[in-house]
């Protein structure tokens, strides 16, 4: 395993389209919910535990080689909000292509094929993550840093919030990203034998309400 | 907040034991149709589950919850297993709010409720609310297993402590199989030690949450989500579910009231959405 092929994959710059998205943050913004440093890591602490925690599962479970496409119904069943399921395929699409042209593979040919429309992305990152040889436990990784990063750097513009602030959360919720990136790593472990129903499925109520009220919005900055 | 805190997949569970001063209670509701009419062959009460039946309305049987003890307490084990077999039409409420409450122990109580519906069966299960009062630890199971032409209409409100008390510790997982598929696959988990459970990602603050569900065996038109209410005030979305047949409200509110309103008002949209027609 190269930990440099880690870092590509979980860098920002990594041209997967993420920098178009918030993760819920501009319309927590818009609420009012979010106003101040201390919203943002109460914010991305709650969505890490919940869509983190989830998206680690499946991008875990695709990585150790299990169908992606049953992942990717798994992923349905567990994003009641139809904004929410168009934006993870959407960003799926996007890094799919990435992923195609950086790290080639039948693997993810097989699924790009079967989902012309995208995949879930979790499921794209677990597959991408196998073909750029990297672990379960990486692909949980990225998926859960991820779940922060995107609305950290997004409340940083929406906010004007001091990026050395928004960075010194993310580094206070390091060890709970490994927390969470290792129980979705041992959930995937079980997938093989016992299913798929063995992969986290924890939800957010207030992440589906406002990425449907999102959706609906006419004027935004950010896609989702 | 450490490791242990954080929220463990559906699989990883704890598994409790028994506390002995625990109850362990098991009701049975069986609903089958005799060809004219729907007849319940089995009500099983018991523990704190006792099953009574109510006038039917109109083809629908019903049958009411009733509790005969206070529970669930820390260290119960709790299971309500109704099942509405092919053609019958079933309406499944409580008297009361639950209450979980600490009892003598810290032990966690469990309360896993399995609904089963047969083909052109069609069950309504509209309970009160669930209250996890201060103390409290309860896991909670929603399993639903449905038949290709079942119908399912489904509530569930959840009050985060009584009036100016923190919340107990509620965790609920929901699965939802239609035709051995899933539909819907959830694991909520409110109150200390969750992790930001009421921070602006997962209640923001609101002391209310629910959701009504809608399974039906054809799609049900719904053009647009339906949004209601307001961040403040609390709000609900109302959407189909990937699998195009079933529709899913979620809502956040200040109080109990508040929920209800939004949850009725996703009802009557519902309603609207499953009687015009369709496709």
């Amino acid at each position: 395993m190269s930990r440099t092929a880690l870092l590509l994959l979980a860098d920002g710059r990594f041209p997967a389209g993420g920098h178009a998205h918030s993760g819920g943050m501009e319309a927590a913004v818009a609420s009012g919910s979010v106003h101040d440093t201390a919203g943002l890591e109460a914010f991305c602490r709650g969505r890490l535990h919940t869509a983190g925690l989830t998206a680690a599962g499946l991008a875990a479970a695709a990585a150790t080689g299990h169908d992606p496409l049953a992942l990717d119904e798994a992923a349905d069943t567990r994003t009641p909000a139809p904004a929410l399921r168009r934006v993870a395929r959407r960003l799926g699409r996007q890094l799919m292509r990435a992923a195609r042209a950086t790290w080639p593979s039948t693997e993810l040919d097989h699924l790009a094929h079967h989902r012309p429309q995208g995949a879930h992305q979790p499921v794209v990152l677990g597959v991408t993550a196998r073909a750029a040889g990297l672990t379960p436990l990486d692909a949980a990784h990225a998926a859960a840093y991820d779940s922060v990063g995107g609305p950290a750097t997004a409340a940083v513009r929406l906010l004007s919030l001091d990026p050395f602030e928004a960075t010194a959360v993310l580094a206070r919720l390091a060890e709970e990203c490994d927390t969470v990136a290792g129980a979705a790593a041992r959930a995937a472990e079980r997938v093989a034998v016992e299913g798929v129903t063995v992969l986290p499925a924890a939800s957010a109520p207030l992440l589906d309400i406002t990425g449907e009220q999102h959706a609906a919005r006419p004027v935004r900055l950010f896609a989702s | 907040m450490t490791a242990a805190a954080a929220q463990t997949p559906a699989g990883d569970l704890p598994k409790p034991r028994p506390h002995p001063a625990g109850v362990r209670a098991t009701a049975r509701l069986r609903a089958t149709h005799n060809g004219r009419a729907t007849t319940l062959p089995l009500l099983h009460s018991d523990g704190p589950f006792h099953l009574r039946r109510l006038r039917p309305r109109g083809e629908r049987a019903r049958v009411c919850v009733l509790g005969a003890m206070s529970a669930p307490l820390g260290g119960d084990r709790l299971a309500l297993d109704i099942t509405a077999e092919a053609h019958t039409r079933l309406e499944v409420t409580t008297s009361a709010a639950t209450i979980a409450l600490r009892g003598s122990t810290t032990d966690p109580a469990t309360y896993d409720v399995r609904l089963t519906v047969g083909e052109h069966a069609s069950l309504n299960w509209l309970p009160q609310p669930l209250i996890s009062a201060r103390g409290s630890t309860l896991h909670q199971t929603y399993e639903v297993d449905l038949a290709k032409t079942s119908r399912l209409l489904l509530r569930e409100e959840q009050l985060l402590g009584r009036t100016a008390e923190p919340s107990g510790h509620l965790s609920t997982r929901l699965t939802v199989r239609r035709d051995g598929r899933p539909v819907l696959d959830q694991h909520t988990v409110y109150g200390a030690p969750a992790p930001a459970w009421d921070g602006p990602a997962v209640l923001g603050g609101h002391r209310a949450t629910g959701q009504l569900l809608l399974v039906a065996p054809e799609p049900v038109p719904l053009p647009e989500p339906v949004l209601l209410g307001e961040p403040e005030r609390g709000h609900c979305v109302l959407a189909p579910l990937a699998e195009g047949t079933a529709l899913l409200a979620t809502a956040v509110a200040p109080t109990p009231t508040r929920l209800r309103d939004l949850l009725d008002t996703a009802l009557a949209h519902v309603s609207d959405a499953a009687t015009s027609p369709s496709r």
